[in-house]
């Protein structure tokens, strides 16, 4: 289908985006790059009365590091981030989960800031900021806010922002010398919306986890930071703690059910992506088997 | 405010200076306005990958881009890419291999095999995969599309054997 009729306003800078947000509220919509509104809107999902187009903003453009934090302009597009040796460097996590990220075409013109204010459970971004420790700032015309990736994400496509409010950069912090990560999902067809994935941020202390951020998406109404990974750093995992933590893991999801996998099978993959990270992360293949 | 926006953009090289309603599509706009019909409009959401071209040199989906968004871009459609012949030897491949039954696919699938390989000229056929994974066909089952890019990539590095017709 095509979208209804709306108004279109393309933002001169941060602070008119900001007037218009401010003067149209919950009728307005941001139009980045415009691969997830512009579905939503084709299909009449949503009826914005006014689209409010950042893209000319050059101000929220550019990947920039400085004193061990990584920022990301809210409109740096999806290849943009694929193919920065920055985030290649400093976030790697980011650089793998990014081909994950639907298609070429998709990529070359989808935003970070427009997937991350999108807060589809399914997609791979959010999750990844999760994993990351991000942080998310956002700006309204009473200033800024700095809000933890795992406080913005509230539930279906709905986050901390509020409506007057712009998406403008994130920060992550750069990983160290120690650290390592680890991305998979599972999806009919490369670049479709995960069934269930998983994206981990550990720093190592000898063979054991000191830090482990476990992140999966498409297990329910937000992307969850898996709580069980607490179970895993600081000891040396047997096969028997590493099940245990996966059955925990599986206890503490509330996946939902749709037309690609039961709650029960969406369950039963993030146990499956669980072992299958820590033991890729700790390179013991011996701990691979403790689900069969 | 749901009037009609003025936009000046490059199509195929051409200067094109134009009225949009906002609501307009690039692949609708090109289509209806510029009648350059090869582009064509297929699920309207995204996923089939039909309405491939290019925008400044990057494939986008035409279907979620909106004419206004074209406003001082260069977009080039599979007019272009024909009329210049930049793709010659990649339309016969698909010719000659009957990588195309319908035809409906082709443009987008055109499109984002040539922007395959620009970017990397020899693939292996697991990344020719990968890079057509946004594009649908219904009617070849996709092995002889496959085909056709993965020897257009060999004739081009110069690898080919004599091709042979059917």
């Amino acid at each position: 289908m095509k979208a209804s009729a709306f108004s279109y306003a393309r933002a001169t800078s941060v602070g008119n985006a900001l007037e218009l947000l401010a003067a149209h509220g919950d009728g307005a919509k941001v139009l980045s790059g415009g691969q997830s509104l512009m579905p939503a809107m084709n299909l009449r999902l949503i009826s914005p009365e006014l689209l409010i187009d950042i893209g000319d903003l050059g101000e929220l453009r550019g990947i920039a590091l400085a004193r061990g934090t990584l920022r990301i302009g809210a409109l740096a597009r999806h290849v943009e981030l694929l193919n920065s040796p920055e985030i290649a460097a400093h976030a790697p996590l980011l650089t793998e989960a990014i081909a994950h990220v639907a298609h070429p075409a998709i990529r070359n013109r989808g935003t970070l800031g427009g997937s991350l204010a999108h807060a589809d459970p399914a997609s791979e971004l959010p999750a990844c900021m999760l994993a990351l420790n991000a942080t998310i700032i956002v700006r309204g015309q009473a200033g800024e806010r700095r809000i933890a990736a795992a406080d913005f994400f509230t539930g279906i496509y709905e986050t901390a922002l509020s409506a007057d409010e712009l998406l403008i950069a994130v920060e992550l912090p750069t990983a160290s010398k120690d650290s390592l990560h680890f991305f998979h999902e599972f999806a009919r067809r490369h670049g479709d919306y995960a069934i269930v994935g998983l994206a981990a941020q550990a720093i190592m202390r000898g063979r054991m986890f000191a830090d482990l951020r476990i992140a999966l998406f498409a297990v329910g109404d937000r992307p969850v930071l898996a709580a069980a990974a607490a179970r895993l750093t600081g000891i040396a995992i047997t096969p028997e703690l590493l099940s245990e933590t996966a059955a925990a893991l599986a206890g503490e999801l509330d996946p939902q059910e749709d037309q690609q996998a039961s709650a029960d099978m969406r369950r039963h993959l993030a146990k499956v992506l669980l072992v299958r990270g820590v033991s890729t992360l700790l390179g013991r293949p011996e701990l691979a088997g403790v689900l069969a | 405010m749901t009037a009609h926006v003025s936009v000046s953009l490059e199509v195929n090289g051409e200067p094109v200076d134009a009225l949009v309603l906002p609501r307009t599509n690039l692949a609708d706009f090109l289509r209806e306005q510029l009648q350059l019909t090869g582009t064509h409009v297929g699920c309207e959401h995204g996923v089939c990958g039909a309405c491939t071209l290019r925008v400044n040199g990057d494939i986008v989906r035409s279907c979620l881009m909106l004419a206004v968004q074209a406003n001082n871009a260069s977009i080039e459609t599979i007019e272009g890419l024909s009329d210049s012949g930049e793709i010659a030897d990649l339309q016969a491949a698909f010719r000659d291999r009957n990588a195309l039954q319908c035809g409906f696919c082709t443009p987008g699938m055109l499109m984002a095999a040539q922007d395959l390989l620009r970017q990397n000229p020899t693939p292996d056929r697991e990344q020719i995969r990968e890079h057509l994974s946004g594009n649908y066909c219904r009617c070849t089952g996709y092995q002889a599309i496959v085909d056709a890019v993965e020897r257009t990539a060999q004739a081009r590095a110069g690898k080919a054997m004599p091709e042979q017709m059917p």
